[in-house]
């Protein structure tokens, strides 16, 4: 009896130890995210001001600053958004309202969640190969957006897809019912109600691509650029320019990179100081992206 | 008349969507097709044999030398550091969120954890040289400046996230009632965590582990920042090491001419790395589709 008692002591005590640690392994996640921004604000706080936004890089470590690689960050991730979003939404809606089940399809779902593990590097190699070299766009910011765009289309395809899953097939029959075909269906009733999950996805994929460096290095951004690209509008005809498009960039963390990469102590300030921008940015995006989620759940009841 | 008009509509509209969502088929066509066009113009040059069984990769040097090994040495070593971390990590922590903790706190910290995700790798990457290497530093006084072990351990609690993630979800699957069945005949939480709901969702966490595998693989700016640019053909952590990854990030930095054979050294590493997280990526979806198949 005894003996007994004892083990049922013992078990609980193991219990009991297991839930501790647990509980700490689920924090050490947590513990290393709040080091970091602490380490990255004590470090690059006092480096932000105005001046940092509107300077160039330069090789003087106070004067040097981040505006074309912001401006470098906003121009990519517009053409990523342009070329991912059309792309990735139609093949979701493809995927889920029109496929049928056949050797296709099946192809078509396996190489998407083979894509989604396929390393952000390879983009790189892929669009250096393709885009630079095959159809001559050059070491561009349309090379470096669309580089993003293909690496992001799995995510958005998948975003899409559990939007639209998730409406039920009621409201697909009423709309039969009233004589739609599939395309009105689609358009009146699917694409609106799996907007705010689609939308979701959409900044969760874009705030991926404004943090990836490597495909954007493998493309050949330039490390040091101290002048903009070719504003998109002008004063003179026709207006609109899209020189832009091809003009060599950089972006926030290929500057993060450079700063990081050199010995000189000033220089890993400007570092810290550029990731607490971009760290922003992400956080910032992230934080959309579940707002957007909350309110759309809130608002449509089935 | 208008019936018709409606019917081409449709069918262009449906045409338009089928492409896009065959589109995803020609990227990874594009990524093989290239990888395997210029490597290809690599291996006329290099015998397979030296490439893959070569000690000693130079190709930037004046005497060039093509032995992948100190890459792929460099890769494996980095991949297991971070892996020593996000297993055990990863698997008790979803071992705590699925059967311990209670409802509210694991809808809370879950959309939390989901934001380690979010940091830019190349934060972390500043944050692996200039935070935990100087750290550990002070507890190994000979650990070299840039070296294999700090940018493990912090990739592998960047990985973290996945792999708990993904093994909560296939602990979560497992029926109550077989829960139930192991508490009534008096074990702990302990004892049917470890011993009925690990083994029911055996699949679902093996596919876990491996996509953080495939995920360590390729992880690259965390390796490129703090591990150093020197292939090494070691398995010792205190060292600097060079991985496939960071070697192409540090040829795609400088200027090599389109077409030289220093080009294609990049594709030839860029291939061994599709290849070996390919291989991960297949055994993994495996596995997710017998989770499905179980219950």
């Amino acid at each position: 009896m005894k003996d007994i008692k004892k083990r049922i002591a013992f078990n609980k005590f193991k219990d009991y130890s297991f839930r501790v640690l647990g509980l700490l392994s689920t924090f050490v996640g947590l513990a290393l995210l709040f080091a970091l921004i602490a380490d990255l604000f004590m470090e690059g706080a006092p480096r932000i001001s105005y001046k940092f936004f509107a300077s160039f890089p330069s090789r003087f470590p106070e004067e040097a600053g981040i505006l074309s690689a912001w401006v470098g960050t906003l121009l990519i991730m517009l053409v990523t958004a342009f070329a991912a979003i059309p792309l990735g939404v139609a093949a979701g809606i493809y995927l889920e309202e029109y496929a049928k089940k056949n050797w296709l399809t099946d192809i078509i779902e396996i190489n998407i969640a083979n894509l989604a593990g396929v390393p952000s590097i390879i983009y790189g190699l892929l669009a250096l190969g393709m885009f630079v070299y095959f159809f001559k766009f050059g070491e561009s910011v349309l090379t470096g957006g669309l580089a993003l765009a293909l690496l992001i289309l799995p995510m958005v395809i998948m975003a899409t897809r559990e939007a639209i899953r998730a409406i039920p097939n009621s409201i697909r029959e009423a709309s039969y019912a009233l004589g739609a075909t599939k395309w009105q269906t689609v358009w009146w009733h699917i694409i609106p109600y799996s907007t705010g999950g689609i939308l979701t996805g959409i900044i969760i994929g874009l705030s991926r691509a404004i943090g990836e460096t490597a495909p954007i290095i493998t493309v050949g951004a330039l490390t040091f650029i101290a002048f903009l690209p070719t504003p998109p509008v002008s004063s003179d005809f026709p207006f609109i320019s899209f020189k832009w498009l091809f003009d060599p960039f950089t972006v926030m963390p290929i500057q993060i990179f450079n700063w990081v990469s050199r010995p000189q102590q000033e220089f890993h300030v400007n570092a810290a100081a550029a990731g607490i921008v971009l760290l922003c940015m992400t956080l910032l995006m992230n934080a959309a992206a579940i707002y957007i989620r909350y309110r759309f759940r809130k608002k449509i009841k089935w | 008349m208008k019936k018709s008009a409606q019917k081409i509509r449709e069918r262009i509209i449906e045409t338009g969507l089928f492409l896009s969502a065959v589109s995803s088929v020609f990227i990874t066509l594009g990524i093989v097709i290239i990888l395997a066009y210029e490597s290809f113009g690599f291996f006329m040059a290099v015998p397979v044999t030296e490439f893959l069984t070569g000690t000693v990769w130079t190709p930037l040097f004046a005497d060039p030398r093509f032995g992948i090994l100190p890459l792929v040495s460099g890769t494996l070593l980095i991949t297991s550091i971070a892996l020593s971390v996000a297993l055990p990590v990863g698997l008790i922590s979803a071992i705590y969120l699925s059967e311990y903790a209670p409802h509210r706190l694991r809808e809370t910290i879950k959309p939390v954890l989901e934001l380690l995700a979010a940091v830019p790798t190349v934060v972390y990457g500043y944050f692996a040289l200039l935070f935990l290497t100087p750290l550990l530093q002070e507890l190994l006084p000979d650990l070299s400046g840039f070296n294999a072990i700090s940018p493990g351990i912090i990739m592998g609690v960047m990985i973290v996230p996945y792999v708990s993630s993904v093994s909560e979800d296939a602990m979560k699957a497992v029926p109550m009632y077989i829960r139930e069945g192991s508490y009534a005949m008096g074990a702990t939480k302990l004892q049917t965590a470890f011993k009925v709901v690990i083994p029911a969702a055996f699949s679902g966490i093996a596919a876990a582990f491996i996509m953080g595998i495939s995920r360590a693989i390729g992880e690259t700016m965390v390796v490129a920042i703090a591990a150093g640019m020197m292939p090494n053909f070691t398995f010792n952590p205190m060292e600097p090491v060079q991985t496939l990854t960071s070697y192409i990030v540090q040829v795609s930095l400088g200027d090599v001419p389109h077409g030289t054979i220093e080009y294609k050294t990049i594709f030839a590493a860029g291939m061994t790395l599709f290849l070996m997280t390919l291989f991960f990526n297949i055994i993994g979806f495996w596995l997710r589709k017998r989770i499905r198949e179980a219950y």
